[in-house]
Parts: structure tokens; C-alpha cells; sequence
């Protein structure tokens, strides 16, 4: 059977991996090629570049690391962050991602998605969904993490999958950079709602958030940036806490 | 010389990438004459069954490597391993290569599809150069799968289905998955099939 992924996700600044605490103040960390490399090797089960640049030449770097990536990381890698058009969609797989993450445009433009689908197939169609807790449900979040949308994230994830997604990226804003757990109410409440792949992000602090997710929520996949970047626990160590919990993992 | 059939069907660089990790040299081409040339072929591919035997054809490839397939070590990797076969049924109705007898079929089963992520192999017997690979995860992405006789199969993954995940006719294999991106087995995957080819 299909085992549950592991993945590090690296936030991508001008070329430079970066992270953020609740989508502000952002700290260098270093190069993208080779911490995925180094991730690949210690048995990521994927990596997920998420461009950030606020600038043409940023995202014109994050192509070229995009083809540094294919031609040094054996494990699948998706690529978000700024995909506006199909023309984004198709310059970042023809360098070599193997799936492309879209938000905001995506939200403004459900067709992007659908025309991107047809194109290339919905296994490289990744639908990243920000979503923040209101009284009346979540909200779909846009720009970062900073704007309501005023959508309901429930019912955008749904349209999300008809319109041709191939996998939802999901993110609590209100976890995101707290580490104490993965959103588990809101990741339930979309795994439950569609019959595509959910990656759960947003919150994680320990190994031990990994496994409680996957036992908590029928989730494909959960993401981690800071616990991994910061070297505070390492792949090997969240594969052993799901192992030793009974989650279904890749050993590598 | 290992030879990389370039047809448009999807991006090529970590098959190439893998090959030349492996220290062999790699041509990645649609040339007749650099293919007739080459040690091992190498059919790779993403995308609809129907769109990549239009590729083949409109670029006359279909009857050299029907041909090659008789002369050298030949790999069908993914899409490139469904073209392997004699018919397919993914858009509409399609012939392929017809170099292992089978059928390109809908995968039947409860699960979600695409068959997404990484999935473990149990390898049949009598494959030695493949056992050291049971239980070992590799990466797959397809909706489609292969339906031939059991003797041709060499490795499956379990999905609501038995998924064929490596074929083999004579000097002729085919990977469902994606060996250049399942990490370190993959490699060594590739590498079996190169050692296999030299016999």
C-alpha cells in the first residue's frame, strides 16, 4: 500500500531557503539544491519549494533552481509560490518539477487550474489552500497568508478538486510557525470532503505531531519546514515516531 | 552509449541525470542512426498513451524501435513501459508498440487514482537480479496500468490491484514507476537492468 509522506518544504527567497514565523520576518537560511539534496538523501519522501521573491529575477533564479533540482534530487519535488499563469505552470515542469503549486491566481482564476489539468495531467496539479478559522468556518486565505478571501475553505477545497486538482497543499494559518501540532480539525474536515490527496502543513514541532496527524486524519501527507531546517529533530527521527506509532512509511 | 528516445513526452533530465550518475554516457536524441548506435535504448514518457504513439509515429520511430527492441537492451520507463505493449485504451483506443503482448487498461480499484506516492514492490520469483528489491518502496504516478500474462512480470505493487511495476520480455523491460525519482532503490533498480542487459 501507498505509504504516508514525509516532506520537508523549503521557502525560497531570491534564491536563498528562508522561513518564516506566521508568514513574517524571515531569516536566510541557505541553498535550496543542496538541502534538498541533503533532505532526498535522509529520506524525504518529497520536497516542496515554495518561491517567496518579490521580484522578476527571483523568480527567474527559482527556475534555475528548479533544473538544479532535477538534475540532483531523486525524490519527486513540487514548486508554488507566484504561478499566475499557465505560462508559469508550464516553464517550472518543462525545468523539471514534477508537480506545480498554485494559490492566490488560482483563487481569483479557478480556470487556471482546470487548463492547467488538461494540459499536463492532475498529478502535477497542486492546489495550495491557506485557511484561517473564522466564526462562520474558515476562510480562504490569499497573498501569504495576509488577505481573507472571504471563501469558505471547505467548499473552495471541493471546487478545487472539480476544477481538476491533482492534490491540495493545505495550510492553517493559525498553526502555521506555533509548533505545538498540526491543524487536525481542519485537516479532517478536508481530507473528508474530497477524494484527492491532502498534504497537512502548518504547526508542527515535534516528530510526535507527524504521527498524531496520521492517526488523527485519513492525510496522505504532512509538511515540515523549521523542526527540519533548524536541525532541532531530522527525517530519520520522525520516521522512526511514525514507525513506532504503526503509520505506514517508506523506509530509506 | 545509452540512448535517451526523445519525443516530447515529458521532461527527461534526472533519467538522463541518473544513467550518467551510473558513469555511463547518455545521448538523448530522436535520430534513427544515434539510436542504431547506442548500447541500450531507453523509452521514457508522461502523458496520454494516444498523444505519445502520435509522437512515435509522426516521427517514423515506431518500426526502429519495434526493431531495436529485437537487437539491444531496451527500458520502457512509466508511460514508455505502457507503449511497450500492443494496445491501449487510454483516450480512446490506440495501438502501441506491440513488443510484449498486453493490454493498457483503467486501473480497477477502490483506492484513489492517480496512484500517486510511493508503494512497495514484492518481486516474483525466479527474478534474481531484481530480489534484493521486495518490499523496497518506489515512486509511482499513473491510472493506467498493464494487463499481461503473468510471465512477464517480474514485480507488482499492491493497490485495491495487483499494479504491475516491472515487466520483462527477453531484453526487454518495462518500469512502471519512476526509477529516477525513487531515491537510492531506484538507482539500483536501473543498475539491475544495465548488469541483466549485458548478458
Amino acid at each position: 500500500m501507498i505509504v504516508k509522506r514525509i516532506i520537508p518544504c523549503l521557502d525560497v527567497k531570491e534564491g536563498k531557503v528562508v522561513k518564516g514565523t506566521n508568514f513574517v520576518s524571515l531569516r536566510e537560511l541557505g541553498d535550496p539544491v543542496a538541502m534538498a539534496s541533503l533532505y532526498s538523501k535522509h529520506g524525504a519522501d518529497e520536497i516542496i519549494f515554495l518561491d517567496i521573491s518579490a521580484t522578476n529575477e527571483g523568480r527567474q533564479t527559482m527556475v534555475d533552481i528548479v533544473k538544479d533540482t532535477a538534475e540532483n534530487v531523486f525524490v519527486p519535488f513540487t514548486v508554488g509560490g507566484g504561478v499566475r499563469t499557465i505560462d508559469d505552470v508550464t516553464r517550472l515542469l518543462k525545468a523539471g518539477a514534477d508537480k506545480v503549486g498554485m494559490n492566490s491566481a488560482a483563487v481569483a482564476n479557478p480556470e487556471l487550474i482546470t487548463e492547467s489539468s488538461l494540459r499536463f495531467g492532475a498529478q502535477c496539479i497542486v492546489v495550495a489552500i491557506d485557511a484561517k478559522r473564522f466564526e462562520d468556518g474558515w476562510h480562504v486565505m490569499t497573498h501569504g497568508g495576509s488577505k481573507d478571501s472571504g471563501i469558505d475553505a471547505i467548499e473552495w477545497a471541493k471546487t478545487a478538486e472539480q476544477k481538476g486538482a491533482g492534490e491540495i497543499l493545505l495550510t492553517s494559518v493559525d498553526t502555521d510557525g506555533v509548533k505545538d501540532g498540526f491543524d487536525i480539525e481542519l485537516t479532517k474536515t478536508v481530507v473528508d470532503a474530497v477524494r484527492i490527496p491532502v498534504i497537512a502543513s502548518g504547526g508542527c514541532g515535534t516528530p510526535e505531531h507527524f504521527s498524531e496527524v496520521f492517526e488523527k486524519t485519513d492525510v496522505s501527507a504532512a509538511l515540515a519546514a523549521s523542526i527540519f531546517h533548524e536541525e532541532t529533530f531530522s527525517i530519520r527521527q520522525v520516521k522512526d515516531s511514525c514507525k513506532k506509532q504503526g503509520v505506514n512509511i517508506r523506509e530509506a | 552509449m545509452i540512448a535517451i528516445v526523445d519525443y516530447g513526452m515529458g521532461n527527461v533530465a534526472s533519467v538522463s541525470t541518473a544513467f550518467k550518475r551510473l558513469g555511463y554516457e547518455v545521448i538523448l536524441t530522436d535520430n534513427i542512426a544515434e539510436l542504431e548506435k547506442a548500447s541500450h535504448i531507453i523509452l521514457p514518457g508522461v502523458g496520454s498513451f494516444q498523444a505519445a504513439v502520435e509522437e512515435i509515429n509522426n516521427r517514423g520511430l515506431k518500426e526502429p524501435l519495434q526493431r531495436l527492441a529485437n537487437e539491444k537492451p531496451f527500458l520502457g520507463i512509466c508511460l514508455g513501459m505502457q507503449l511497450l505493449f500492443s494496445e491501449g485504451y487510454e483516450a480512446g483506443f490506440s495501438k502501441g508498440l506491440d513488443i510484449i503482448p498486453g493490454t493498457i487498461e483503467k486501473i480497477e480499484t477502490e483506492y484513489l487514482l492517480p496512484h500517486i506516492g510511493w508503494n512497495a514492490l514484492t518481486i516474483k520469483k525466479g527474478h534474481q537480479p531484481f530480489q534484493s528489491f521486495q518490499d523496497k518502496h518506489v515512486y509511482f504516478v499513473h491510472s493506467y496500468q498493464a494487463k499481461t500474462d503473468d510471465k512477464f512480470i517480474v514485480a507488482s505493487a499492491e493497490y485495491g490491484t495487483e499494479v504491475p511495476g516491472i515487466v520483462q520480455k527477453e531484453n526487454v523491460f518495462g518500469i512502471q514507476f519512476h526509477p529516477e525519482k525513487s531515491g537510492e532503490v531506484g538507482v539500483g533498480i536501473l543498475k539491475a537492468f544495465l548488469q541483466e542487459g549485458q548478458k
